[in-house]
């Protein structure tokens, strides 16, 4: 009783009602945050060769280990190269792969978990006993594991990220699958005649995709992380390449004297990541505002 | 009381398939190595000789499938091979290894619900307001930071700077192990509190918003009594199995946490490993960790089910 | 301890203010409550009075929304966020409720007022044992040990008529039926024997043959004990069967206030008379049900006038330009209708 009064009362206080136009994507600060913020950043990588006059490779060693100025503002490493620049360049390595590792995964492990929470049946035994498998080893275990076996490279992290993180869309999917197809307007489609295949594309998929797009979000966050801890580890994209994670693998010699050369790329990673965030909770408050209460 | 834990034995037993792929994911690694996994391991410039002494250690000469059961039998007797470095059994060092990695996992899971509670707690008892912004950011930044730079942020900080704890190492007696892991245990926490948190604070205002919380309040409960009596457990059960399924995260993050402090556990054992292709000491390690994940598991489960009375995972259309 | 030190009567037991004599055991005077944001104020309640007299039971009747259960709860200081008291005032046994401190107000929830809830299935916490959920208030309250108020508990499980009671102490809610669990609520609200309850739809989550047996524990205990009764529901039988006085609400307004019987006899309010026609009666079950038209209007925007004109049949111009005050038409009886004269036929 009281819950209906309440309800229609703050419902009236927010009016006019949220709706899906422009304006109210617009309205959502967590969703610009997170687009202004991804914005800049892939802005930035992508005229990084212009932003500085310097080159991300090429060592000076005259130049080496000296702190902020005005001709290098975040000061240069140990071969005597602009941090700034490399900065700026190690996001055009660390934006690439991360977002391009999410495609592999989100295709396979979504298609995955939907038919097996679709259909049922062995095919879902088999998909979940598998999933079990690979989720028993921790993410950073296997991807290890299996960017040492592959070898090191750019190559080897896109196979060993999609190995390890298919299984998470496919049991998102396969749990979303599992609610939407006991909904009554699939039941009403299945009924009407339609095909399975129609029914999963047609009516299924734009329901229960919003949720696997909304973890890809999280997901982004995860896989440059990964690819960081790669570097860091001397296992990721090899040297003289500029890379966040090997950039601060490099700092960390110079704690003690020089610690903005670890400290920096860091920030960089964690203002990524931020920028990530926010849009994947504002996605997810435009995209399902009915299950965020 | 007892019976809603009969599902444990089930839960066993349901875990052997599991195992079962995982010591296959694990034994078939090797062969995922490209080309001749002996001349990979030691390298081009190795010696025929020394190829075909690995590949008789490592059983690579005989047909996969009998290279599998032979694996799986020396498993069962606790046979893990011999690391190819330290030219000794591979069973030995994993089991050095183990008690510190737990610790350090242990260590991390109490700080991080020593941060958690009180935190989510602060967020959830004023949803919008500025302790709870406050907290989200904490959130939003703790999940964004790589585990190994907040390490390096920390040794910096707390170790370089105030000089209040020691930049790596395990410590040489019993005392002196919590001391040199609380900067590793405080670099793990961070990285598990933001999710703990998130899902705490949402199911906290979950419950502050039920009617039996209104029902305490009729009684005369408030403040902390309130949220030790009513709140606390009920919110917390949703947080136990992400903490079951975060564990699990962290044990992949522990290994790079350890490789920043030099502590010698599993990790620094594994990265180790793979540096000098020490193929057996790898793939004991992914199969211990493995195995640990899978208990935690069903640890979970056990904790689910003794904080909820409702919960009975026995009879599955209840559950 | 035994119960009857835990109760009211008589020598006034720990934790028992004693009457004020002269004033009304719950005044509620010209209460508002709503939701206020920036500049705008939405009223869900707007200006309630009422009195309950020691031993008195008053039941609240009302449509969803009419703001029966926010005014309770005001009563109780549980409005759930972001509803507040507007203005208005509640006093208890003479002292102001709503300007005292909070922890002096929270030392009077248990043994000077109590309340149970509508849903015995969700009201109950899951994860404790309904044994120390009943114990907690008289630990807290009466200063009682945990034995003690564990034995408490078990007799007062008793008293509400729960068999075997020292074993189902020990059951956690989900493992008891629903009249179980209400029991259970209402030995907990009676525990520190309080002197007002208040009751927000405590039968309507229940089968209708517990209903009956729920309404008549409750009647006992208060008869036992000379409790005071705030009832609020949607149902006008089951005020008849528990109640002495009714207040009807509607939009917010009480609209008709007085005896029972008086009213359900002869109601001054076309909505009351409305709710009675619409009601199945099964004294007479050849009469035929009339339904209000309409639907009650929405609390943000309610209409000009009296609320109710625009579904009234005795609806005339000037219903619509001013709200009719709350006046009384008979000695006892009040309605807020400009219409009131009107109705004058007696139903039964």
């Amino acid at each position: 009783m009281t819950t209906v009064a309440v309800a229609t009362a703050t419902k009236a206080m927010r009016r006019p009602a949220r709706s899906r136009s422009l304006r109210a994507w617009y309205r959502n600060g967590t969703l610009m945050a997170g687009l202004v913020i991804v914005g800049l950043l892939v802005l930035a990588a992508v005229l990084a060769p212009w932003l500085t006059p310097y080159d991300p490779v090429q060592q000076d060693l005259a130049q080496a280990l000296q702190s902020p100025s005005s001709a290098h503002w975040l000061g240069t490493d140990k071969y005597g190269r602009d941090v700034l620049t490399r900065l700026l360049w190690g996001a055009r390595v660390d934006l690439r792969i991360g977002f391009l590792a999410v495609l592999i995964p989100f295709v396979i492990g979504s298609v995955l978990g939907a038919l097996a929470g679709y259909f049922g049946g062995w095919f879902d035994t088999v998909v979940m006993r598998v999933v079990d498998v690979f989720f028993a080893f921790p993410f950073y275990v296997l991807v290890i594991a299996l960017v040492f076996i592959l070898g090191a490279g750019e190559s080897s992290i896109y196979l060993a990220i999609a190995a390890v993180s298919w299984v998470s869309y496919a049991k998102i999917m396969r749990g979303e699958l599992l609610v939407a197809k006991k909904q009554d307007y699939v039941v009403a489609a299945r009924l009407g005649g339609m095909s399975h295949a129609r029914i999963l594309v047609k009516h299924i998929g734009p329901n229960v995709l919003s949720q696997a797009l909304i973890y890809a979000m999280s997901d982004i966050v995860m896989d440059i992380l990964a690819i960081v801890t790669l570097g860091y580890l001397g296992l990721g994209i090899a040297p003289p390449t500029a890379e966040w994670g090997s950039m601060i693998l490099d700092g960390q010699e110079f704690i003690t004297t020089q610690w903005l050369q670890a400290t920096i790329p860091g920030l960089a990673v964690v203002v990524t990541s931020l920028g990530l965030s926010l849009l994947g909770d504002g996605l997810s408050d435009q995209l399902s505002p009915e299950r965020r209460k | 009381m007892l019976d809603r834990f009969r599902f444990v034995p089930a839960r066993l037993l349901q875990s052997v398939p599991v195992v079962f792929g995982v010591t296959i994911l694990v034994f078939f690694m090797v062969h995922l190595l490209p080309g001749n996994p002996a001349l990979t391991i030691l390298g081009q410039s190795a010696t025929p000789e020394r190829v075909a002494a690995l590949n008789t250690q490592l059983g690579l000469d005989e047909p996969l499938w009998d290279q599998y059961f032979l694996f799986l039998k020396r498993l069962v007797t606790g046979d893990l091979g011999e690391s190819l470095t330290y030219q000794a059994p591979v069973s030995g060092l994993v089991l050095d290894a183990i008690p510190i990695t737990l610790s350090l996992l242990a260590f991390a899971l109490v700080l991080s619900l020593v941060i958690s509670v009180p935190l989510a707690a602060l967020a959830a008892s004023a949803p919008g307001r500025l302790p709870d912004m406050v907290v989200r950011v904490f959130t939003l930044l703790g999940q964004g930071m790589p585990q190994f730079w907040v390490g390096i942020m920390l040794i910096l900080l707390l170790g370089v700077k105030a000089r209040a704890f020691p930049v790596g190492g395990y410590g040489m007696t019993a005392a002196e192990h919590p001391y040199y892991l609380f900067l590793p245990a405080l670099t793990m926490a961070i990285a598990m509190c933001p999710t703990t948190i998130r899902s705490l604070r949402a199911s906290t205002i979950n419950v502050l918003g039920s009617d039996y919380v209104g029902t305490a309040r009729s009684k005369g409960a408030a403040g902390i009594a309130l949220f030790r009596g009513h709140v606390l457990r009920n919110a917390a059960i949703p947080t136990v199995s992400i903490i079951g399924v975060n564990l699990g995260y962290l044990v992949g993050g522990s290994l790079v946490i350890e490789k920043v402090f030099a502590i010698p556990g599993l990790g620094s054992l594994m990265i180790n490993a793979i540096f000098t292709r020490d193929f057996p000491t790898i793939q004991a390690v992914a199969l211990f960790v493995a195995l640990f994940v899978i208990v935690v598991g069903i640890l979970t489960d056990v904790v689910y089910t003794a904080i909820d009375p409702r919960v009975d995972l026995s009879s599955k259309e209840r559950a | 301890m035994s119960i009857d030190q835990a109760q009211p009567t008589g020598a006034t037991a720990s934790g028992h203010q004693s009457l004020v004599p002269g004033v009304p055991l719950l005044r509620v005077h010209d209460l508002s409550v709503g939701v206020r944001s920036g500049g705008r104020t939405v009223q869900i309640v707007e200006g309630v009075s009422f009195d309950v007299d020691p031993g008195q039971r008053m039941g609240i009747v009302g449509e969803s929304g009419s703001g029966k259960s926010l005014t309770l709860r005001a009563i109780a200081g549980l409005l759930p966020k972001p509803v507040e008291v507007l203005s208005g005032g509640i006093e208890y046994n003479g002292a102001d409720l709503l300007g005292m401190p909070a922890k002096k107000r929270r030392a009077l929830m248990g043994p000077e007022i109590a309340m149970i809830f509508q849903e015995p299935m969700t009201a109950l916490n899951p994860v404790m044992r309904v044994g120390d959920q009943i114990a907690e208030g008289p630990r807290r309250h009466l200063g009682l040990s945990a034995k003690a108020a564990g034995e408490l508990a078990v007799q007062m499980m008793a008293r509400t008529g729960i068999p075997d009671p020292a074993r189902r102490a020990r059951a956690y809610p989900h493992e008891l039926s629903g009249g179980l669990r209400q029991r259970i609520m209402i030995a907990m609200a009676v525990s520190c024997g309080p002197r007002l309850l208040l009751c927000d739809e405590p039968t309507t989550a229940l089968d209708v043959t517990v209903q009956l047996q729920v309404l008549r524990l409750l009647e006992r205990l208060c008869e036992d004990t000379g409790t005071s009764l705030v009832f609020v529901t949607h149902d006008l039988a089951v005020v008849n069967q528990t109640c002495s006085e009714l207040a009807v609400m509607y939009a917010g307004h009480i609209v008709e206030s007085g005896r029972v019987k008086d009213t359900f006899r002869q109601p001054r309010h076309p909505y009351t008379r409305g709710l009675l026609e619409s009601a199945p009666d099964f004294d007479r079950p050849d009469r035929a049900l009339v339904p209000i038209p309409g639907f009650p209007p929405n609390v943000s925007d309610r209409p000009h006038g009296c609320p109710f004109a625009p579904r009234c049949g005795y609806v005339r111009d000037h219903c619509t330009e001013a709200v009719p005050p709350l006046t009384e038409v008979a000695p006892g009886r009040l309605a807020a209708c400009f219409e009131s004269d009107r109705l004058d036929e007696v139903l039964a």
